[in-house]
């Protein structure tokens, strides 16, 4: 933990560098869902600008990067599995739009059969 | 007196391993782990709905970017302030630590203010959490997101009245920096919540 003048004055001067980085990489975000590129590359990038964003604020505002690992790894630790949850949730996915194309294709079968 | 109270004031209190300093700090950390679950969770909920749904509005059709976008600058620049107000403290400067803390406050205020105007905007115009899934998860998740800002304002609030009444004198005091990572923590999630709910 940084005590002496010197090195406290170094440290505000990073918190500010933080900050305007943090500001041009909002304004890329803002920038890059106007920009004429496939939607997929659109969502690459927002995602990679959010995670180096929430990095910077996690390594240098909340001091991560100078605290001891295995803290490292409790804080990286949820990032990890919630990237799990998303592949564990893989088989949901449109799930809703399935269950009513399927409901509206039984009741047209229904009605077929009434008909005849 | 027994040997054993004799001796008390021999035995140092027990250090946190990680966090020797304070175990406040290790009871945050494990705290903001926990709660990026929840919002994990719900952001991947979030994500298992949207994907694949053909009717799905495009957020930006309905949503304010431009005043999220600056929401989402208001909060860094809280962040920073709360970062100032800890070097303040760190500094023994109580004048800076006082100000930067106001700071970050008002900060926090005028974000839940953008916040309850963009929901009272969208609600007129008839959004609401049982109109759609879009709704829904806007609303929850934002709102959850608002709770957890509102309960930072509170808490830096705590922390303000107690530096006014001269705790933080006290250089060896754990207080601001476990505050501090908190309202990092709110932030953090904002960035995330903003780029997956507003601009995907």
């Amino acid at each position: 933990m940084a005590h002496s003048p010197e090195e406290l004055a170094h440290e505000e001067r990073r918190y500010l560098q933080i900050f305007f980085i943090l500001g041009i990489l909002t304004v890329l975000e803002v920038g890059v869902i106007y920009m004429p590129i496939p939607h997929f590359t659109i969502v690459l990038s927002l995602i990679l600008l959010a995670v180096v964003k929430a990095t910077l604020v996690a390594a240098f505002y909340m001091h991560l990067s100078t605290e001891k690992t295995t803290l490292k790894w409790i804080a990286v630790t949820p990032m990890i599995l919630c990237v799990f949850l998303l592949f564990m949730l893989t088989p949901d996915l449109g799930a809703v739009t399935r269950i009513i194309t399927h409901a509206l294709a039984g009741a047209e079968h229904t009605v077929e059969h009434a008909e005849h | 007196m027994s040997t054993a109270a004799a001796e008390t004031h021999l035995v140092e209190p027990a250090e946190s391993p990680l966090t020797p300093e304070s175990w406040g700090k290790l009871g945050m950390w494990n705290f903001l782990a926990g709660d990026a679950m929840s919002f994990g969770g719900l952001l991947a909920a979030y994500g298992a709905l949207r994907y694949g749904d053909p009717h799905w509005p495009l957020p930006s059709s309905i949503l304010g970017i431009t005043l999220t976008a600056g929401m989402t600058f208001l909060l860094v620049c809280s962040s920073v302030t709360m970062v100032e107000c800890l070097a303040g403290f760190k500094q023994g400067n109580q004048q800076k630590l006082k100000r930067y803390l106001g700071l970050t406050i008002l900060g926090g205020i005028i974000f839940l203010s953008c916040q309850a105007y963009e929901w009272t905007h969208l609600i007129e115009h008839g959004q609401s959490i049982q109109k759609n899934n879009f709704g829904a998860t806007f609303f929850i998740l934002t709102g959850f997101h608002g709770m957890h800002v509102f309960s930072g304002v509170v808490y830096l609030s705590v922390i303000m009245m107690r530096a006014l009444s001269g705790a933080y004198t006290n250089p060896h005091n754990n207080e601001i920096e476990i505050a501090a990572l908190y309202w990092h923590f709110v932030d953090l999630i904002w960035i995330l919540v903003f780029t997956f709910v507003y601009l995907i």
